[in-house]
């Protein structure tokens, strides 16, 4: 193979967020309509990488992708070590949007996978204005506990092993080796109690499923795409919050709770439907 | 799914590099059958069929056999693909002492995969 660089860039953003200094890792590429990407609890932005190379996707879109704070190569904010990360729905919407002020975004298109497929949900209830579309994979309205996640941090148990053993089977079984275990590498590298953390406001204080009927998807365009194995965000959760909002849901074949970084391609091939009918404003033709 | 498991599990080198620190006794149900299955060094000692008087094990999984059916079904079934999909389901008890299961889970689904015609990359086994 001959070496290469992907046409990533990658640069890390001081800004003022939630009230404290925070360093952050943002990449990008492409040019056109900002589309800025949220990865899944416990995980970093790294999941979109598929995305940031397609050249059928960056030709049009600027692809933007931000570790969360406490994630990736994201720092914790300062004094970190005295406090307990936990994930909040005020402060994640709160994030998004000063995260998109600082980058001086002109209403991006906002796409987010899992807690960020429920964000997005809180953010088209609270902010529709500020978005040209948006797009929640693996969304729904809220997820009951099913296990105990105190599990996912506790000193007598290795965090990485865990977090990945408990989202293994979150993956589409159809899915190839490279993408699956790529995806739950990203996993077994998180912070102590990070996981644990996004899964408060996925598990406990995210529950949007009182205000649907308040989400319209005539204010912002509203996309909805969910993998048919993923057990956690069901397809029953999905076809739940589109029908409640006017909005559409797409059940992709083949995918599980994590489309975009466990088989790219055919993730995008289900994506590209959608930036098309944002870019253009034009339904996109059946397939 | 428990007939052939312990040639399975222990001929699976990388699965039993992965449960190399694990040394246990679990229990299986399927419907009201239990089996004793006993691990050294990553490998199965012993599968011993119920009824017992006084089992002694670390943790139990309990489903039925439709249940477990489904979750190692060739032809994977949505909503059936994990042990969590079932526990979520309320359809696999996990019970006991959950400390060695945690701290192993991708060993541990890999050995139940194997009990099944699972493709073994999906839960830890041999690539």
């Amino acid at each position: 193979m001959s070496p290469r660089f992907e046409p990533i860039t990658g640069r890390y953003l001081h800004l003022d967020l939630l009230g404290r200094p925070h360093r952050l890792y943002v990449e990008e590429a492409g040019s056109g309509i900002p589309l800025l990407c949220l990865h899944t609890a416990g995980s970093d932005g790294r999941q979109y990488r598929g995305l940031l190379n397609d050249p059928r996707i960056t030709k049009d879109y600027r692809v933007i992708v931000f570790d969360m704070p406490w994630h990736g190569k994201s720092s914790p904010p300062t004094g970190w070590q005295n406090e307990e990360y936990r994930l909040t729905s005020r402060d994640y919407v709160r994030m998004i949007l000063e995260i998109s002020a600082a980058l001086e975004l002109d209403k991006p298109v906002v796409m987010g996978c899992s807690i960020g497929g429920r964000i997005v949900l809180h953010l088209a209830h609270e902010h529709p204005e500020q978005f040209r579309a948006i797009i929640g994979l693996e969304s729904s309205p809220k997820v009951d506990p099913y296990y105990d996640t105190s599990w996912l941090h506790r000193p007598d148990v290795h965090g990485g092993e865990v977090c990945a053993g408990i989202v293994s089977g979150l993956v589409a079984p159809t899915a190839p080796d490279e993408g699956r275990w790529e995806t739950l590498w990203h996993y077994m590298q998180g912070g102590p109690g990070v996981f644990k953390g996004d899964l408060y406001f996925y598990m406990i204080d995210g529950d949007i499923s009182g205000k649907l009927a308040e989400i319209d998807a005539r204010r912002c365009p509203l996309y909805f795409l969910t993998g048919e194995y993923d057990y956690s965000c069901t397809t029953e959760g999905t076809h739940e919050v589109a029908q409640r909002t006017g909005a559409q849901a797409v059940i992709m074949k083949d995918l599980g709770h994590f489309p975009m970084s466990e088989d790219p391609p055919k993730f995008i091939g289900y994506l590209l439907p959608v930036l098309e009918e944002i870019r253009s404003g034009k339904k996109a033709s059946a397939a | 799914m428990l007939e052939n498991l312990a040639a399975r599990v222990n001929g699976d080198a990388n699965l039993v590099r992965r449960g190399k620190h694990v040394n246990t006794t679990f229990l299986i149900a399927i419907d009201n059958t239990d089996h004793l299955v006993s691990i050294r060094d990553g490998k199965i000692t012993d599968i011993r069929p119920g009824p017992f008087i006084t089992p002694n094990y670390a943790f139990a999984l309990r489903a039925s056999r439709e249940s477990w059916d489904k979750l190692l079904s060739p032809k994977p079934i949505p909503g059936f693909t994990d042990i969590f999909a079932l526990v979520k389901k309320k359809l696999l008890r996990v019970e006991g002492d959950l400390h060695p299961f945690m701290t192993n889970l991708f060993y541990f689904k890999g050995v139940i995969a194997a009990g099944g015609a699972l493709a073994a990359s999906r839960s830890g086994g041999a690539q």
